[in-house]
């Protein structure tokens, strides 16, 4: 009796296994490389929550060429080195598309190690999608054929932001303050030299970098900046590097006007609103919930309605997935190899407007609509608040995409 | 300049009056049991948790002392049903323990809550600027978990000075040997200093939760300088454990106020010449720019210097 339970116990978890490997190979696998613990993970979570609802909205459709998408989640603890670890490990897994964006320190790493990868292993294809590390060597002198990036580089939108900023007539002292990476430096660097360039009356009173995801406490950075009379800051943080940075300077009373890149989640809108920053905190990105555009509007709703917590935070990440998956089908193969000649010089009416923009093939930069926009109490006609605070993000400004074009100085190898 | 130092030092003494909360209990149940409690820092999350939780359903006062009474509880219940039973196994397995444990937490954590921040807020009553200075606000809740934490100080100072309880643990700091062959329940007296130990730290995470961020990583990014405090402070030290807690808020706090870096100390003169060549990696690096490492420089000091801490009374 004995031996039969176990023998059809044994066959069973059999024909479960051989069942599970032959759904496994129908599935289309994408693997997404970015923190899901640690310092990075509120950002994190938010991007994979994104992922699976695009890729649930496509396998509602009938999948990739008749594959369903699945999405992996793999921690790499916004760390470099845990970060190829976890990418070889997807790749001895089968897959082929990397995701990745947070940290542009991971993804110089990530685009490294599947370029070389590819070199070494011809016909491996493993194609690395940034939709978030935007430090411009990724385009420049870093770029790689196996490489997109969907966000604009960080001199785009500093470049976009400064043509903002010139405008303000009573801005009179700036503090940088950025976190202390490539990224970071990249973003105060270009501040300095465009703010010299645009506005040479205005005084830089503060540069300060401090340590990526690891501060508490921000207060003694605020204590720092009030001191220094700055009336502007401008900042590349993300995560709860701004949050918490924001939150400190609420409690302080610190009466300054923000340029930031990412103000738009993890926190960052709740602390805004609870620092009472209405209309003071400006974020550049390509797109926000308030546009008014009916498709746009209803993805974002269906996403709010099942992460109710977590608003979109990754517009671009909607443009890129639309994107990859329209080049798989074109092509007609889901093998990077097949469809990444089909990426390139892709047009696309972008998620947040409807807007055009396009990769540019040079150096698989997608150039798309900026939008700067600030937070405030909702108004007539506004749908979305962000986080529960009962404030939505508003338009400023808009940049159409052939203000954002930048020359290049990528050298792309082509296999 | 004279602002900067003023508020400077107003939130150095926070930050390490929180740290003091935290570490008084770490210093208390590592010097009594030889258990260096690694899942501490867990305990001051789960406070922080509890508080946004109770307060957003019974309001912040309540929370307020609710919570660390529930995380005490659960504290006691840990040692009783398991650091007790791992007790056996020595120091080793009782390490795993905790160290397991803050695992456990933090899934539990992320389970319930998610991994993103929740809106944990100042409540309403403490919600104004309690005093304007030059041009900055000092917020009212800060002063308020300033106040807080000398109370608890000077309390806890006076159970273990003036009570019974208090004198065994005392004795059990220096002697914790030799109070169990008097015939003390060292057992219970373990649960409860445990359980009062968590306790602190969660009354901490309460206070902290709405002036920092209440996510599922707040303890990591606590925890390992609680165990420079309990190092630099001295073992079965609550003086040392408050002089290192003010000690590292102080340093964390004024050395990012400073920008001076060696070119700026040495710049200019014959010696900086060369020292500039020897030493252009760190050269033109700032205080500021150091500042969240200093506390770990610190640890590695007092341990060459002097290995049993400020105020350390044995050196195991």
């Amino acid at each position: 009796m004995r031996t039969l339970i176990g023998s059809s116990a044994l066959t069973l978890a059999l024909l479960g296994a051989t069942a599970l490997s032959a759904l496994a190979q129908d599935t289309l696998k994408i693997g997404y490389v970015d923190p899901l613990s640690g310092g990075g993970a509120s950002i994190g979570q938010i991007g994979m929550n994104q992922l699976n609802f695009i890729a649930d909205e496509i396998n509602a459709k009938g999948g990739v060429n008749g594959r369903k998408v699945e999405i992996v989640g793999y921690d790499n603890q916004t760390n470099p080195q845990i970060s190829l670890v976890q990418v070889q490990k997807a790749i001895d897994e089968g897959i082929q598309v990397i995701v990745q964006g947070n940290g542009s320190s991971v993804a110089v790493a990530v685009s490294d190690f599947v370029t070389k990868y590819n070199d070494r292993n011809p016909g491996a294809n493993v194609v690395h999608l940034n939709y978030a590390a935007i430090d411009p060597v990724l385009t420049n002198e870093k770029c790689s054929y196996w490489h997109f990036t969907w966000d604009a580089s960080a001199d785009i939108k500093m470049e976009a932001l400064t043509n903002f900023i010139k405008e303000k007539e009573d801005l009179k002292k700036v503090y940088l303050i950025a976190q202390d990476y490539s990224f970071g430096h990249a973003v105060a660097g270009a501040a300095k030299r465009m703010l010299t360039e645009k506005r040479p009356d205005v005084e830089i009173v503060g540069e300060e970098y401090h340590p990526l995801v690891k501060i508490t406490d921000f207060s003694p950075y605020v204590a720092k900046i009030q001191a220094s009379g700055a009336d502007t800051i401008i900042t590349g943080n993300w995560g709860q590097d701004l949050a918490l940075l924001i939150k400190a300077a609420g409690q302080a009373g610190l009466d300054v006007d923000w340029y930031t890149f990412y103000a738009g989640g993890a926190g960052a809108p709740t602390a805004i609103k609870q620092a009472g920053l209405e209309n003071r905190v400006y974020q550049i990105n390509e797109g926000i919930n308030n546009q008014g555009y009916g498709p746009a509007e209803e993805r974002a709703g269906a996403l709010m309605q099942r992460f109710s917590d977590a608003p979109i935070y990754y517009p671009r990440m909607f443009n890129m997935m639309d994107m990859v998956f329209k080049a798989m089908v074109e092509a007609g193969s889901e093998d990077p190899g097949d469809f990444v000649p089909k990426l390139e010089g892709m047009k696309l009416d972008s998620f947040a407007a409807g807007d055009e923009g396009f990769m540019r093939a040079d150096d698989h930069q997608f150039f798309q609509p900026l939008y700067i926009s600030t937070l405030g109490a909702l108004e007539e006609g506004q749908k979305f608040d962000e986080e529960h605070t009962g404030w939505g993000w508003k338009m400023a400004a808009s940049v159409p995409t052939e203000s954002t074009l930048l020359p290049t100085k990528c050298d792309m190898k082509r296999p | 300049m004279l602002e900067i130092i003023f508020v400077s030092t107003l939130n150095g003494v926070l930050y390490g009056m929180l740290l003091f909360l935290m570490a008084s209990g770490l210093t208390v149940i590592f010097s009594m049991m030889g258990v260096l409690n690694l899942a501490h820092a867990s305990f001051y999350m789960l406070g922080a948790f509890f508080g946004f939780e109770i307060s957003r359903r019974l309001g912040f006062w309540p929370a307020l002392v609710l919570a660390p009474v529930v995380v005490g509880l659960i504290g006691m219940a840990v040692e009783r049903y398991g650091l007790r039973r791992v007790h056996r196994h020595g120091h080793v397995a009782e390490l795993l323990f905790t160290f397991g444990l803050t695992f456990v937490i933090k899934e539990v954590v992320e389970m319930i809550w998610g991994k993103l921040p929740v809106d944990y807020r100042v409540p309403s009553g403490l919600d104004f600027a309690a005093f304007t200075l030059f041009s900055g606000n000092y917020p009212a809740f800060k002063l308020f978990g300033l106040l807080i934490s000398v109370g608890i100080f000077i309390g806890l100072l006076m159970a273990v000075r003036h009570t019974r309880v208090g004198l065994i643990v005392q004795a059990a700091l220096s002697h914790p040997g030799m109070v169990g062959m008097l015939g003390h329940n060292v057992d219970r007296i373990f649960m409860l200093v445990f359980g009062v130990g968590v306790g602190l730290a969660a009354v901490a995470g309460v206070i902290a939760g709405p002036i920092l961020v209440t996510q599922s990583n707040m303890a990591g990014l606590l925890g390992p300088i609680l165990f420079v405090v309990v190092v630099v402070g001295g073992l079965g030290s609550l003086g040392g454990a408050l002089a290192a807690s003010l000690l590292i808020g102080l340093v964390q706090t004024f050395a990012v106020a400073f920008n001076v870096s060696l070119a700026d100390l040495f710049g200019g003169t014959a010696a900086g010449a060369i020292l500039s060549v020897w030493l252009a990696d760190i050269w033109r690096v700032t205080v500021a720019q150091i500042a969240p490492i200093l506390p770990y420089l610190l640890l590695v000091m007092i341990l060459i210097f002097r290995p049993r801490g400020l105020m350390g009374t044995r050196d195991t």
